[in-house]
């Protein structure tokens, strides 16, 4: 299954510990807080990825699945 | 900022039938507005638009069928077509929750206040009848705590419903607090829910779990007025005005330099300038402000022919948003006024997510010394990668509406960003005296409250 990464933003308080772990797919903007590629996740980061949301101190990175159905918005 | 309500007569009144033939093609919601001032009693309102439509009993598709035929979208500012979100909480599980939403924290829209302070019960109309379509035991109609009068009118109203009706479903009216975003569906579910009235994190969204976890069904008080009438008149009525993938009408704020500015009820799909014209726009100005603080700048001749509707105006990078018209005097600066408007955006975020938290103050920040001609460094450079930086990165919309606002003021004023940066000096300002605010900013109370 084909995952992407996703950062809660009300959840996250920009410690940066996902971007030292996985700077292929996260930066960070000029006060700290995460960009993360909208792109998959290839399969040799995969693990890493999946450290990365283990570690994140507010739980606020997650991975999603690629395809999840469109949501109805407002 | 009260705004006298005025009513759109773009095209003519048409015949049709029944009690539909005494509302005009662009008189539909404010057909009473004209009469009296007053707010319509249920008497005159059930008396100008028919009886409520028994809507039968328990969960049923009719009115779903019949408000996705007649093709009615969202009149909030997103413009999401109302069948399928209604659909999409009829056909969850238990019973769900019904919500309108009436807080209109668009500083520059009046058309929410003026239609509940004149057609209470059309609103309520539609809400009660959307309720049933959905399985909904309960109306929970939000108003924003500073419209005292608005509030006790929309009380009233639901007092008079309760001695005609034997009310299957209960009516609740609440007072929210009155900040920029709490007017966002998540934030009002947060709020009913004990909360506060900040935009929390999705999923879930609300029509999955919202209020008292059911699925909720939220909608805009426009919204619901014109479920209320395809649900009297049907949906081939409803599409008599209107285009064909934008049928109906829509209530238009129209404001800045005009002769007669005030709320306007128009055909979807009339040409801007039509609206312009009807509301005396001075022959002079040059540029528009179309959707509201989320919307974009535009100049009025690239908009004129234009139809205020969706898809015509999106090729141009503009929304009808909900309604909102502003046109900037000759002798604004259209820099300043976005410096101001951001400024305020930036203090009206919620609070919750990084980006927006120092992103937005950022950006305010460039944009004010793009308007005060004070350049600090690379000003432009820095703004153009601030802006694409924090779009997107919020919980909610706040900060991509802030940032289509200002990158629609770039290029709509390129020629006085060059002036201001370069030259140090304003294009507008030169004509005059450098005016005071044309877009509202309304004043802080103080400390923010959102509960």
């Amino acid at each position: 299954m084909k995952h992407h990464l996703a950062v809660n933003p009300i959840a996250c308080t920009g410690h940066g510990i996902c971007a030292e772990m996985l700077p292929e797919l996260i930066g960070l903007d000029e006060w700290g807080y995460p960009i993360v590629a909208g792109r998959n996740v290839p399969p040799e980061l995969g693990s890493l990825a999946r450290r990365a949301v283990r570690l994140c101190p507010t739980l606020a990175l997650r991975l999603e699945a690629a395809n999840a159905e469109r949501r109805v918005r407002q | 900022m009260a705004h006298p309500v005025r009513i759109g007569s773009v095209r003519a009144m048409s015949g049709g039938q029944h009690r539909s033939s005494q509302l005009g093609l662009t008189s539909r919601l404010t057909s009473g507005w004209q009469a009296s001032g007053q707010p319509d009693g249920l008497e005159t309102h059930l008396d100008r638009y028919g009886p409520l439509p028994e809507p039968g009993t328990g969960r049923h598709e009719a009115l779903i069928d019949a408000v996705t035929r007649a093709g009615l979208t969202g009149r909030g500012g997103a413009g999401f077509p109302t069948g399928i979100k209604m659909r999409a909480v009829a056909s969850r599980r238990g019973p769900a929750v019904m919500v309108a939403n009436g807080m209109e924290s668009e500083p520059a829209s009046e058309k929410d206040k003026a239609l509940l302070a004149h057609a209470p019960h059309l609103v309520l109309d539609g809400a009660v009848l959307a309720a049933t379509a959905i399985g909904a035991g309960v109306v929970h109609v939000c108003l924003p705590r500073s419209r005292e009068q608005l509030i006790t009118t929309v009380r009233d109203a639901v007092a008079e419903r309760e001695q005609a009706y034997q009310n299957r479903i209960s009516i609740e009216v609440h007072d929210l607090p009155h900040q920029y975003v709490s007017s966002e569906e998540t934030a009002l579910a947060a709020w009913l829910n004990g909360g506060d009235a900040r935009p929390t994190s999705v999923p879930p969204r609300p029509f999955e779990r919202g209020v008292d976890q059911r699925p909720t069904l939220l909608d805009n008080v426009e919204t619901l007025a014109h479920v209320a009438l395809v649900a009297r008149f049907g949906p081939a009525w409803y599409r008599q005005a209107g285009l064909a993938d934008a049928p109906g009408t829509m209530l238009s704020t129209v404001s800045g330099a005009v002769t007669t500015p005030g709320v306007y009820e128009v055909e979807v799909g009339t040409p801007v300038g039509d609206v312009l014209a009807m509301s005396g726009a001075w022959p002079d100005s040059a540029h528009l402000l179309i959707g509201g603080y989320f919307g974009s700048w535009h100049d009025i001749a690239d908009l004129a022919r234009v139809p205020l509707a969706p898809a015509a105006l999106r090729p141009i990078g503009a929304a009808p948003g909900a309604g909102v018209l502003v046109v900037l005097p000759p002798d604004a600066c259209g820099l300043a006024e976005t410096a101001r408007v951001l400024a305020w955006l930036a203090d009206q975020g919620a609070g919750q997510c990084g980006p927006c938290v120092f992103g937005l103050p950022a950006i305010a920040d460039d944009f004010g010394q793009l308007a005060s001609g004070r350049p600090k460094g690379p000003l432009l450079d820095r703004l153009d990668r601030r802006l694409w930086m924090v779009n997107g990165r919020g919980a909610c919309r706040h900060p991509d509406g802030a940032v289509r606002l200002a990158r629609s003021a770039l290029t709509a004023f390129a020629a006085d960003v060059k002036s201001h940066v370069s030259r140090r000096t304003c294009l507008a300002a030169r004509h005059g005296q450098r005016r005071g605010s044309v877009l509202p900013i309304p004043r802080p109370a103080g400390q923010k409250v959102w509960r």
